[in-house]
């Protein structure tokens, strides 16, 4: 599953989805809204997306990462739309014969993501301002 | 011929739209298009040189040759995850 949406996301949801019986490991990644940005407080953020793009972006670094290490199934759900602190931006479940594959196809799979699918972060302080992050 | 350009972030906020309807020469490229983009919103200029493109969802270079009703969209440097 590979998915952009508004509604809360589920860690438990995507590991039931990628587990298998020869998994002897899921790794997770729960990416939640922090409450500063560098030190500066933020009271919530705003993610926008070109959804259908991101979500055969997603697709992709899937694939890429099946290719690239040794595991099962892997799943992705990026949410958009207001988010609160504490809340989860992002989730993504690996899973893998062995845990060392599935530690390493999570991490890279965070940093194509990052770099790749085209999903916008604007933060919103506590201060009143906002700012897109990267851009300017 | 017509094509649309999609924009996300702050360069939509900069524009005032989400989506822009560009008439441009047949045959033109993806640059000439975006030379179009940037003289009816000189705003998103200072933005154009971090800024990849997408055509049918996917990033193209500058040289790719656009046809009429191609939708293109202007991803400017992505700051998803966390």
């Amino acid at each position: 599953m590979f998915t952009v949406t508004t509604e809360p996301l589920s860690v438990q949801q995507l590991n039931d989805l990628v587990k298998r019986p020869t998994d002897g490991a899921v790794v997770t990644f729960d990416g939640i809204v922090r409450n500063n940005f560098d030190g500066r407080p933020v009271e919530y953020l705003e993610y926008e997306a070109y959804a259908i793009m991101a979500e055969k972006k997603l697709a992709e670094i899937g694939a890429e990462v099946q290719q690239k290490f040794a595991i099962g199934a892997i799943a992705m759900a990026h949410r958009i739309g207001r988010l609160e602190i504490g809340e989860s931006s992002i989730v993504i479940a690996v899973a893998a014969p062995h845990r060392h594959a599935a530690f390493e196809a999570c991490a890279y799979a965070m940093d194509r993501v990052k770099a790749e699918v085209p999903v916008w972060k604007k933060e919103f302080f506590t201060d009143g301002a906002d700012h897109w992050v990267n851009q300017n | 011929m017509r094509v649309t350009v999609k924009l996300f972030a702050l360069m939509r906020e900069k524009a005032g739209t989400d989506t822009v309807v560009l008439d441009i020469p047949e045959g033109a490229n993806l640059a000439q298009a975006m030379a179009a983009l940037v003289r009816h919103h000189p705003v998103l200029e200072p933005y154009m040189a971090n800024t990849r493109c997408a055509l049918q969802m996917d990033f193209v270079d500058p040289e790719t040759s656009l046809a009429a009703g191609d939708e293109l969209a202007l991803i400017p440097p992505v700051s998803g995850g966390v």
